[in-house]
């Protein structure tokens, strides 16, 4: 099966030496990718080169089977609609309503109004702040922000979502509102997607948990009826550490480390 | 990060601690090179705001708010601005014509200085302190908050979207406030002639329309575009180049006004050479 991202042997620094080097990962279809690491491993990073946001100065970058490596940026632009691409901070546009927001790329796209205004309602409806259509960002909580952004996200159904700390900067039970967000986006659409977090319990209910339709309620894997082969989960998980990819493996991997950094994670 | 010459031949580069200490000609030669990169920088981002101009998309919308919040915004100050210096401009002149007994001519110097120099350059410097801060502090606010990263990643190019409708709209209403300026400075030129001097109102503004060629206008509004010009695209670049956070951005604001302010006069000077040399070929 072939990667929808994929690095190889990535390499990016800055004047204070390399971020990243030897960085090479890949991510598969509807498969959720959770990028741990200390701060300034280069997680950020390796989202914003995934969306062609930084060039990396060695190595191949493929997304959705086309190098963003080599891509002119008026190819970037273009390509970039595909991805959505949720900020640590949400980076939502503080002169604009939360409506404007979300719409942003409908109106960029040049849809018509009257499909802007139900696909907008319906994106806010999916992170359950539709009576915060006329609201600025500047009258919103953080985990609001980080919900419009998540809306923005994913107005035009992207196949593939970038999360950049999605939950960093926020209390537990809103915390666990976003990841229960990101379960619902993952299980409802099937998007591929690449999580960067220090916080190792956001993979685990990444990896732990499903969002169930039916009841519309978030439910342990434990419960989820399985087929032929399935496994509990599609996470899996990439510890950075010093640029490059420390350990890579299954829920199952990562909770049995004996490393001490990766123990570091864990506690 | 490029490698070192040491790196590329397979040799390890000295420790950190024993490294030594950079010469101040390789100091000189290092900020050379930074500020001729800083130059090339500014000179694509300027090339860019108008080569964007020839292709789509267009922000239309984008281009009509900045010309509200340029435009409108910088009228009162303008206006204000523009009638004391043409009042203090009638007053300055008369104290050196009436001792020859020509007061009369006050209305002359006063549209000359106007509009040739005083009106461009002072309602330039205006909406330097006014907009190229602005612009500067709001697009630097929107590159820390990692907006401008979230406008690419939406697949809308910043420099179409934030640059060309702020260059496109200061370049239109920059000339248009100064001919308000020019206005409201004979106006406030006239009051002081009449209250001060003595002087008849139709007197004044026949001395000080006849006064004024075709030429002269010109000049003015050459300058005025080229100053908009200079002090919307020192703004951008300076907003989207702001580095280390929230100081950054204050930094990035003093620069945009110093640097656009100095940029101003400078180019005043070579404005009004070019200018006067047309005036006498072409007019």
């Amino acid at each position: 099966m072939e990667a929808t991202i994929s690095f190889r042997d990535v390499r990016l620094g800055f004047e204070e030496g390399d971020v990243v080097h030897d960085l090479s990962f890949e991510v598969y279809p509807r498969e959720t990718l959770v990028l741990l690491g200390e701060t300034g491993t280069g997680k950020t990073l390796s989202l914003k080169m995934a969306a062609g946001l930084m060039r990396p100065q060695q190595g191949e970058v493929n997304v959705l089977g086309r190098r963003v490596s080599t891509m002119s940026e008026t190819e970037l632009l273009a390509f970039r609609r595909e991805i959505g691409f949720v900020f640590q901070e949400g980076a939502l546009f503080d002169s604009l309503t939360v409506e404007e927001n979300v719409a942003y790329r409908l109106r960029e796209e040049h849809v018509a109004e009257e499909e802007i205004d139900p696909k907008v309602r319906e994106a806010l409806r999916f992170v359950e702040l539709e009576h915060a259509i006329d609201l600025v960002p500047s009258e919103l909580s953080g985990g609001m922000r980080r919900r419009v952004s998540i809306a923005r996200a994913l107005i035009t159904r992207p196949p593939i979502v970038l999360y950049d700390s999605p939950t960093a900067g926020l209390d537990p039970v809103t915390s666990q509102t976003i990841i229960a967000l990101i379960l619902r986006l993952r299980d409802t659409y099937g998007v591929t997607a690449l999580l960067a977090t220090h916080r190792l319990q956001d993979g685990f209910a990444l990896a732990n948990f499903y969002f169930d339709a039916a009841s519309n309620r978030v439910m342990p894997n434990s419960k989820k009826a399985k087929g032929k082969g399935e496994t509990d989960s599609n996470t899996r998980f990439a510890v950075l550490r010093d640029g490059k990819v420390f350990f890579e493996g299954s829920t199952e991997q990562m909770a049995a480390v004996k490393d001490s950094y990766l123990k570091r994670f864990l506690v | 990060m490029a490698d070192t010459p040491l790196q590329g031949l397979g040799k390890e580069p000295p420790p950190s601690g024993v490294e030594r200490e950079a010469s101040i000609s390789e100091i000189l030669l290092g900020s050379a090179k930074e500020a001729v990169l800083r130059v090339q920088e500014y000179s694509y981002l300027a090339a860019q705001s108008v080569a964007n101009l020839f292709s789509r998309p267009h922000y239309v919308q984008d281009t009509l708010d900045q010309m509200d919040s340029i435009g409108v915004g910088s009228l009162p100050i303008v206006l204000l601005t523009g009638f004391f210096i043409g009042a203090v401009m009638v007053l300055q002149t008369a104290s050196q014509f009436v001792r020859f007994g020509q007061t009369s001519l006050t209305g002359d110097a006063v549209a000359l200085a106007l509009v040739r120099e005083l009106g461009p350059t002072l309602t330039s410097l205006l909406v330097t302190g006014r907009c190229a801060s602005g612009i500067a502090s709001e697009l630097g606010s929107m590159l820390v908050t990692e907006q401008v990263d979230a406008m690419r990643a939406m697949g809308t190019d910043p420099s179409r979207k934030l640059v060309t409708p702020r260059v496109v709209a200061t370049v239109l209403v920059v000339p248009l406030l100064t001919t308000m300026s020019d206005f409201i400075g004979l106006v406030g030129g006239c009051v002081a002639a009449v209250f001060s001097l003595r002087l008849g109102v139709v007197q004044f503004w026949t001395r000080a329309i006849d006064a004024l060629e075709f030429s002269d206008i010109m000049q003015g509004m050459l300058k005025s575009i080229v100053f908009a010009f200079i002090l919307s695209t020192v703004g951008c670049y300076k907003g989207l180049t702001v580095r280390g956070g929230t100081q950054g951005v204050g930094r990035s604001t003093t620069q945009a006004v110093v640097i656009s302010s100095v940029l101003i006069i400078v180019a005043d000077t070579f404005l009004t050479k070019l200018a006067l040399y047309l005036a006498n070929k072409v007019f």
